[in-house]
C-alpha cells in the first residue's frame, strides 16, 4: 500500500526485554503499529501531500494521523489502542497546568557495568535520543477534575518500559509523597517487567514500591491501577497489582510470565484471548475494562467515591 | 558417575583413587605400604577442592547451586531445624507442595519455616513441581507468615527456587498478584524476620518469600532478576551464552555482597553444600541464631523501620547529569 505505515523495526529488546521469570516472549500483540513523530526525520518520503496516516494494526484501515491524536492514539474505526505515550497520556487525564513533575532529572546509572550484546550506557543514551524520554517513568503530583493525586505513568517506547532503579525511585518517591501530602496515588503501567541491565536492583524495586505502597494502605489512601498494553513480569508481581481498584484498556495484554515460555513450559494450547485484559476480567483478577477516551471521567469518579473516608476524616479532625 | 558437575571431575577423580587404594589390605602382597600415598592423595583432594572451588566462575555456581545433591529446604529442616510440624494448604484452592511450611524449633527458639522445596527424582520433582511453586504456595507462605505474625513467632523463609511456575492455572489465578500481595505484606509483618537463599534465588518467585529484615545467601547459591539462560536468550539471542549472561548479571553471593543487596554469605563446605549436608545445616543454624538474636533487640516498630529503609536503599541513579553536555541538544 502506498501508505506511511511505520512498524516499529524491532531492535530485538523492546518486545521481550527486560523481564522477571520468565521474559514475556515476543508476540503479535506486542508488537506495535507505531508512528513516529511528525518530525521524525526518518521517515520515507511518501507521495502523500501534508500528514500522514497510520494504519491500524487490528483493523488495517488507514488512519488520518490528526484524527488518531485527537482520539487519544485510539482507532476510530475498531477502537483498537494503539500505544500512548507517558506525555500523551497524562496530558489526557490532568487538568491543564496543574501537573507539577518530580525528579525530572533523575537517570539511570550502569552500576554493574553490564555488557551484552551492547553495553547499558550505550543502549540508555540509544533510547534517551530516540525517545527523548530520561527513562521509562514520568511522575509527578497534579489535578484529575477536583482531585489532587499523585500521578505516575509509564512509557513503554523507552527500553520496552522496563523497571530499573529510576522507576522504581521515581514511583516510590511519588508513593512516598502523596503519603506524606495524604494524597490519591494513580499508576498507569505498562512494562515488559525488570531491566535485566540493573540485575539485582532491578527485582529489588518490586520490594521497594510495594513496601512504600503498604504504608500508602496503611493510611488509608487509594491507590487506582491501571494497566495498559502490555503489563507484564515484574511491574505486574509488584505495584500493578496491589491497587485497591484495578481496571484496564480494552485488549491490554497482562499477565506475569510470557505467552511462549509458557508454552515453551507447559507444551500446552494457550485459550484463546489468554493474558489479555477481557481474558483477566473474566477470570475475576480485574475490576473493570475502561476505554482511553472514558479513562479520566472514570478515574474521577473512582476517586470521588475512595475519597469519601479521606474527607470524613478531615471534616472531623 | 552421575551427578557430577564438569568441573568437579579431578574431585571425583581422586576420590576414586583414594577408595581404590583404601580397598587394599593394609600391606601389599609385596608388603608395600600404601598409608604414605592415601595420605598424599587426601592432602591433593582437599588442595583440589580449595582450588576448584575457589576459582568457580559465576555459571559453575550456577552450576553448583543447581547440583542434584545440593541440600534442599526439608534437609535444613532436619539439619538446621528441629521437630518440624508441617502445616499445608492455603485455605481457598489447593495444597502446593513446591512451598513447604510450618513450625520448627531453631536452638530454643520456635520459629515459623517457609520454603520452596524441589525433588530429588523425577517422582518427587512432580510432586514438588520442580521446586516452582503457583499461586497457591505464594498465598499458603503468606497465610502462615500472617499465623506466625499474629502469634508472636519469628519467620525463617528458605529460597531455592528456578521461579514460579509459568503456566496457564498460575496465571488464571494470579500469580502476579499472589507475588505482589506477599511483597507488600511480608514489610509489615512485626515479628522478626529472615531470609535464606540457599540454592537458586528465581527472581520474582524467590522475591516472593524473600521481603525480610535480613537476607543471607549460601556461598554458591545464586540470586538473580532473570535465570542467566533466560537473559542470555534475550540479550545474546543464544541461550549457549548464559556463562556470560551469569557474569554480566552479577548474581553469585560474593558480588550481591559487595553490591550490598545481601547481608552475609553463609560459606559452604569445601566442594559445596552437598558435600556435607550436616555441616552446612550446622553453619546456617549458627548465623540465623545470631541474626534472630540481633533482630529480638529491637522493638517491632524499629525493626519495621529498619526493613522498609533495607529496601528503600537499594537502586542506583543519578540525580543530575555530572556536567552540562554542550552536545547534547
Amino acid at each position: 500500500m502506498g501508505t506511511t505505515t511505520f512498524t516499529k523495526k524491532t531492535l530485538g529488546l523492546e518486545n521481550g526485554e527486560p523481564a522477571v521469570t520468565p521474559p514475556p516472549a515476543p508476540t503479535a500483540e506486542t508488537t506495535f503499529v507505531k508512528k513516529p513523530k511528525l518530525a521524525a526525520g526518518k521517515s520515507k518520503k511518501r507521495e502523500i501531500p501534508e500528514g500522514l496516516w497510520t494504519k491500524c494494526k487490528r483493523c488495517s484501515t488507514m488512519v488520518f494521523d490528526k484524527e488518531l491524536d485527537e482520539n487519544l492514539k485510539v482507532c476510530p474505526h475498531c477502537q483498537y489502542h494503539f500505544p500512548l505515550g507517558a506525555r500523551e497520556r497524562i496530558h489526557s487525564l490532568v487538568e491543564t497546568c496543574s501537573f507539577e513533575e518530580m525528579d525530572a532529572e533523575m537517570l539511570s546509572a550502569d552500576v554493574l557495568q553490564f555488557t551484552g550484546i551492547s553495553t547499558y550506557t550505550s543502549k540508555l543514551a540509544d533510547y534517551q535520543k530516540s525517545t527523548g524520554q530520561k527513562d521509562a517513568a514520568i511522575t509527578g503530583i497534579g489535578r484529575i477534575g477536583e482531585h489532587r493525586a499523585g500521578l505516575g505513568v509509564m512509557d513503554f517506547s523507552f527500553l520496552g518500559g522496563s523497571m530499573g532503579s529510576v522507576v522504581g525511585e521515581k514511583l516510590t518517591r511519588l508513593i512516598e509523597k502523596s503519603t506524606e501530602k495524604g494524597l490519591p496515588v494513580i499508576i498507569i503501567s505498562t512494562s515488559g517487567g525488570a531491566r535485566m541491565y540493573e540485575g539485582m536492583f532491578s527485582l529489588m524495586q518490586m520490594a521497594k514500591t510495594c513496601g512504600a505502597l503498604a504504608y500508602h494502605a496503611k493510611a488509608k489512601l487509594p491507590y487506582i491501577s491501571v494497566l495498559t498494553d502490555p503489563t507484564m513480569a515484574g511491574v505486574m508481581a509488584s505495584y500493578a497489582t496491589v491497587g485497591d481498584l484495578i481496571i484496564a484498556e480494552p485488549g491490554a495484554m497482562i499477565g506475569f510470565a510470557g505467552p511462549r515460555v509458557i508454552k515453551d513450559t507447559t507444551q500446552a494450547e494457550l485459550p484463546p484471548g489468554f493474558q489479555t485484559a477481557e481474558f483477566l476480567l473474566d477470570h475475576g483478577l480485574i475490576d473493570a475494562i475502561v476505554p482511553r477516551k472514558e479513562m479520566k471521567e472514570q478515574l474521577i469518579e473512582y476517586l470521588d467515591y475512595l475519597t469519601v473516608g479521606m474527607k470524613q476524616a478531615a471534616a472531623a479532625g | 558417575m552421575k551427578n557430577q558437575l564438569d568441573f568437579e571431575k579431578p574431585i571425583f577423580e581422586l576420590q576414586s583413587k583414594l577408595e581404590e587404594l583404601k580397598k587394599h589390605p593394609e600391606a601389599h602382597s609385596l608388603g608395600v605400604s600404601f598409608e604414605e600415598e592415601i595420605q598424599k592423595i587426601e592432602a591433593k583432594l582437599a588442595e583440589t577442592r580449595k582450588q576448584i572451588v575457589s576459582n568457580l566462575t559465576a555459571w559453575q555456581r550456577v552450576q553448583l547451586a543447581r547440583h542434584p545433591k545440593r541440600p534442599f529446604t526439608l534437609d535444613y529442616l532436619q539439619n538446621t531445624f528441629s521437630d518440624f510440624s508441617e502445616i499445608h494448604g492455603d485455605r481457598l484452592f489447593a495444597e502446593d507442595r513446591a512451598m513447604v511450611g510450618g513450625f520448627a524449633r531453631l536452638g530454643e527458639h520456635r520459629v515459623m519455616v517457609i520454603g520452596t522445596q524441589k525433588g530429588r527424582d523425577t517422582k518427587e520433582n512432580i510432586l514438588r513441581n520442580f521446586g516452582s511453586a503457583h499461586p497457591e504456595g505464594y498465598r499458603k507462605a503468606l497465610r502462615l507468615m500472617r499465623l506466625a505474625d499474629k502469634f508472636g513467632l519469628p519467620i525463617i523463609t528458605i529460597i531455592d527456587t528456578a521461579g514460579a511456575y509459568p503456566g496457564i492455572g498460575a496465571e488464571e489465578r494470579h500469580i502476579a498478584e499472589a507475588i505482589a500481595v506477599n511483597l507488600r505484606e511480608m514489610m509489615l509483618l512485626e515479628v522478626p524476620t529472615i531470609a535464606v537463599v540457599i540454592g537458586e534465588g528465581g527472581s520474582g518467585g524467590a522475591l516472593g518469600i524473600g521481603v525480610a529484615d535480613r537476607v543471607l545467601i549460601l556461598e554458591n547459591a545464586y540470586y538473580s532478576v532473570i535465570s542467566p539462560e533466560g537473559c542470555a536468550a534475550i540479550l545474546w539471542k543464544d541461550r549457549a551464552a548464559a556463562p556470560k549472561a551469569a557474569e554480566a548479571l552479577k548474581i553469585t553471593a560474593r558480588n550481591l555482597l559487595e553490591l550490598g543487596l545481601v547481608d552475609e554469605v553463609v560459606p559452604e563446605p569445601l566442594g559445596g553444600a552437598h558435600n556435607d549436608p550436616t555441616a552446612i545445616g550446622a553453619t546456617l543454624k549458627q548465623l540465623l541464631l545470631n541474626h534472630l538474636g540481633e533482630l529480638q533487640k529491637f522493638p517491632a516498630a524499629e525493626r519495621l523501620k529498619q526493613r522498609y529503609n533495607r529496601f528503600r536503599a537499594h537502586g542506583h541513579f543519578v540525580e543530575k547529569q555530572p556536567s552540562p553536555q554542550p552536545a547534547a541538544a
